[in-house]
Formats: C-alpha cells, structure tokens, sequence
C-alpha cells in the first residue's frame, strides 16, 4: 500500500487539524479581537473539508461500499474510508460549518465572542471524522474522545452563568462513564478475539467474552447518540447550554454518531449480527417512545428539541436494527433530512430574544406569525418535517426506515414507531398553535440575516416542491451503502 | 506452587472489581464532585490493567499500545473535567453533588 494513497483518504481531517492549530496560533497572538475571523476562517476550513469529502465520494479510490468490507485494500490498516463513512463525513463537516455561520450574532450579544468557540467546533467536527473513518476500536477511541472533549468544554462555554457550567458538569461526568463502559467492551472484545482492528472482531467466532463486549460498546456508543435509556444527559445539557452550541450537539455530532452505531454494528460486528439486532431494536423502541411522551410536559422548547432528537435517533435506529442490505441507505436518508430539518428550527430558536436576551418557553413563541411572518412558515415546514407529516421531506425519512423494517420483518418496531410519531404530534403541534393561533407575547429583537438564510434554505430543502433534491438524496445513499 | 501461579482469570477479576467499584463511586456518593473524578479515573485504569493483561497472556502487542492512549486521554480527561469543576465552584460556591440541580431531566 503505497504511503500517498494512505495520505490522501485522510486528507479533510489532517487539514481540519491543521487548521485547528494554526487558529489557537492566531488567537494566541491576536486575542478575542480575532474571534470573528477565526469564526469566518474555521467556517470555510469545514466547508473546505465537507468539499474534500464529497470529491473522494465522487472519485472513490481506495474507498468501498460498507458491504465490499471482505474485499478491502487495506482491511487491518488503523484508519480507512468507505463510501458509508464518506457520505456521513460530508454532512457531518458541512452541518457544523453553518451551525458556526449561523452562532455569530447570539455569540456577539450574550459576550461568548472568544476565539476558542470555533477552534472547539473545528477540533469536534475533527473527532466525529475520525471516528467516523476508523479502522481499529483504538481510532474509534480516539476520535470519540476528541469529539466528547470539546464538547464537554462547549457546553459549559458560558463561563458566567451557573447553568451553562451544571450542564458542562453534567455532561462531562456521563460523558466520562459512557467512554469507561465503551474501553471496557474494546478491552473485553480485544481479549477474547486477540485484535483491535474492525477486520479481526468481524472475523473471530462469537464467544461469550465477545459477546459481554459487545453490549457495553453498544451502552457507550448510545449514549454519544443519546438513544434511550442512556439519553438522560440530553434534556439537561439541550436547556443549559448556549443556544448556538445545542445548535452544533443537536446536527453534526448527531449524525457523526448514529452513523457511527451503524458503521461499527454493520463492518464491526456484522457477522454477528444475531447478536445485536435484540439490543438495537429494543434500544431503539425505548428511545421513540421516551422521545414521544417525554416532551409532552415539558415547557422549555430546547427540552422539547432534546426530546424530539432522542426520538429521532430512535427511528433512524429501526434501520440500524434492519441489518446491512435493508437499512444502511434509510439511516443515512433519515438523519441527513433530520439534521438539516433541526438546523432550520434551531435557527428558531437562535433568533427568539427580547430586548437583547435569550428566551426559551414554548409561550414565547405565541403569535410569532404576525411579527415575524417569513420565519414562523420557515418554522412550520420545519417542524413538519421533523414530525414526519406527509408533504414535507421528513416523511420520506420515515417511509425508508418504516421500509426497512418491514423488510427486516420488525413488524412490531414499525408499529412502536407508528405509534410514538402519533404521541409526538401532540406537542409538534403545541408549537405550531403557539405561532399561529395564540395573541402576540410581544416585540421580538431583529433577526440575524444569517439566521434567516438559513431557515429560508433548510425549510424549502424540505419543502415537497423540491422532491428532486430527494431523489438525489436517495440515490446517494444507495451508492454510500453498496447498494 | 500451583496455587499461588497468577492467571488471566485473577487479572480480570480484580480490573472487574475496579470497575465496579468506579461506577458505583458516581452513582452512590453523594458528597462530593472530586470522588466522581476519581471514579472516573478508577474505570479508566481498570481497563488498563484488563487490557495489559490480555496483552501478555495473548501474546500481541496491541493491548499496550492501547493502553499508552488510554492513558494519554485519560489525563486530558482528567484536565478537562477539573476546569469545568472550577467554573462551576466559581458560579456556586460548593461542590456537593445535591447541590447539582438548576436543571431538571
């Protein structure tokens, strides 16, 4: 295997962590004043790095399909990309430079403008990549490390407000136990199949040991993806921490990490597939149903928005729970409409503030139509592609996977999955009456035009006028998955 | 002698008990946030020793290799955890791990 090749897969994050060096250089020298160039610049560097991969998935070299794993140039290498990987990585890169474009104004007024905001994003969307590509649990461990590091560090970014710093605590500390059960599994499989490479577990006969192992890898990589029941950090940190980071935890790290479950249930242990489709798919049920009812009472839309979230992944779960040949095109399809449907509605929330603060209750929302008339649509399509309702693109999300589980005879998972998106209808709506139908809660600050570009281009993303873009979406995803 | 000969099964035995112990230490205490950081450290360093173990009775080098990262990450953790700590004793005044409820899940 010649050195360059190996080079060039790796070629969007060495330029990522490039980047991220000589950003702290520039903030070192330049201080805070340099914050909103180094915003400006890690923005384009992600951009640059979502470009890179995208180009690799157009011209794959040494990458494959995730079900050509047999056949792989280099199948015992620490690091490799596959089409799977690829497509995830580009969304990945992509999602987390417009959440950076669109945090500048709510950085500006609340004084979180300090140069380390984007270098944490840059250094986090640098870890979802390497988790993503890895070859080895030892890449795998590393490249989550990365990412849970700055994002720990994110969440409690607003050093001056003791919510921001419980929710850093919070999320440090179940971060820190997650990544403690996933070591344990890697050490347990490590011992009982005698390797750490992806090719070695997928090859050894299943044992005991490597069955142990498995579970607990599942419990730490679930709770990076904040699927039920280790999902109890996500309300918690969604309340507490800065709009503008929940905005970067709820897209790009989202999907970084269901693909991510996908990847290493799929290449990792997919001869072992009899073994993990259980867990998966009861792992899953819990996470739509706890998602459904457990925003019913809440008040606070960041809490509603965590809630939704772990339903969401929940759905995409079905898919995972599929196996290989059904669901690895609907995870993708499915998390990718997510994503760019909660950037939209994060947009949202970014843009809710009164006399220059920040505000969060569902009633602040009330009867944002006749203020904001432009926005309060942009919402609504939003909102109704997250719920799943028939026009708007998120439905076709949920047509994949509910598919895919039908193909994989989990009749009684889609039925689970019929029934929570019904439940969580209860409090979509509840937002969609506040904006509409209630009287006006009063004036609301002016709205960034970043934040408005955004919404305006994620809600016509999901707007059923442009279904071509999800015929495209569809036939990529087949490709990333073999297919 | 036969009795006294250390195998894989003692290894694994006590990084289990080490483990356990870890995560009990974050979920029973109540006192204070510094146990939780040693509990953290306890896990880590149990699967250290399953992983070296492994390592020499399996006959790879792998294991300790992994070992050196985990250790490396480990102390990063370690720094990252202890600053989020002072910014919250900054803005509460205590470190009790009651006392860590503004937000409700």
């Amino acid at each position: 295997m010649d050195f360059l090749a190996d080079i060039n897969n790796a070629i969007p994050e060495a330029a990522l962590a490039g980047f991220g060096l000589v950003g702290l250089l520039l903030g070192a020298i330049g201080g805070d004043r340099t914050a909103g160039l180094i915003r400006l610049l890690a923005a384009v560097a992600l951009v640059a790095a979502s470009v890179l991969t995208a180009y690799q998935f157009q011209h794959p070299g040494a990458a494959d399909g995730i079900a050509a794993f047999a056949s792989a140039t280099s199948p015992d290498g620490l690091y490799r990309v596959t089409m799977f990987t690829l497509f995830a990585k580009t969304v990945t890169y992509a999602l987390a430079a417009l959440a950076l474009l669109m945090s500048g104004g709510f950085l500006k007024t609340s004084q979180m403008e300090r140069y380390e905001y984007p270098l944490l994003i840059v250094f986090g969307s640098l870890g979802a990549g390497l988790m993503l590509s890895a070859n080895d649990l030892m890449t795998l461990y590393v490249g989550i490390e990365t990412l849970s590091l700055s994002s720990y560090v994110l969440a409690a970014f607003r050093r001056d407000s003791l919510k921001s710093a419980e929710a850093g605590l919070k999320y440090f500390v179940l971060g820190a136990l997650a990544s403690g059960l996933l070591l344990y599994g890697s050490s347990l499989i490590y011992g009982f199949t005698g390797g750490t490479a992806y090719a070695v577990i997928a090859a050894a006969p299943i044992s005991v040991g490597l069955t142990f192992g498995l579970v607990f890898v599942v419990c730490g990589l679930s709770f990076k993806a904040s699927a039920a029941p280790f999902h109890i950090w996500t309300p918690d940190v969604y309340e507490g921490a800065p709009a503008p980071v929940v905005a970067f935890f709820s897209t790009a790290p989202k999907i970084a990490a269901v693909a991510l479950l996908a990847h290493v249930m799929f290449v990792t242990f997919g001869p072992h597939e009899e073994a993990w489709r259980q867990i998966i798919s009861i792992i899953s049920a819990a996470s739509m149903l706890i998602g459904a009812f457990g925003a019913l009472m809440q008040n606070s839309i960041k809490r509603i928005l965590a809630y939704s979230s772990i339903s969401n992944v929940g759905f995409a779960l079905i898919g995972v729970a599929a196996g290989v040949g059904n669901g690895a095109a609907s995870v993708l399809v499915y998390m990718t409409l997510y994503v760019i449907a909660t950037l939209g509605m994060f947009g949202g929330v970014l843009a809710l503030r009164r006399g220059g603060r920040a505000i969060d209750n569902v009633s602040d929302l009330n009867g944002l139509v006749k203020q904001k008339p432009g926005m309060a649509l942009g919402l609504l399509v939003l909102i109704f592609s997250v719920a799943g309702i028939p026009p708007a693109a998120g439905f076709w999300g949920k047509l994949q996977v509910f598919q895919a589980g039908l193909q994989a005879d989990m009749t009684w998972l889609v039925l689970v999955g019929a029934l929570s998106s019904v439940v969580s209808l209860g409090y979509y709506l509840r937002l969609v009456w506040a904006m509409f139908m209630k009287p006006s809660a009063g004036e609301l600050d002016k709205t960034d035009i970043s934040i408005g570009i955004i919404v305006l281009v994620t809600s016509l993303l999901m707007f059923p006028i442009l279904t071509v873009t999800i015929q495209m979406l569809l036939e990529t995803a087949a490709r990333a998955s073999g297919g | 002698m036969a009795g006294l000969e250390l195998t894989l099964g003692h290894y694994l035995a006590v990084s289990a008990a080490l483990f356990t112990i870890g995560v009990f230490g974050i979920f029973v205490n109540r006192k204070n946030i510094i146990v939780i950081l040693m509990s953290i450290e306890l896990i880590l360093l149990s699967v250290n020793i399953n992983l070296v173990a492994f390592s020499v009775f399996n006959g790879t080098i792998m294991g300790q290799v992994f070992a050196m990262l985990v250790l490396t990450v480990a102390a990063a953790e370690a720094a990252v955890g202890l600053a989020i700590l002072v910014v919250y004793f900054r803005n509460r005044g205590e470190i009790a791990v009651e006392d860590v409820n503004v937000l409700r899940g």
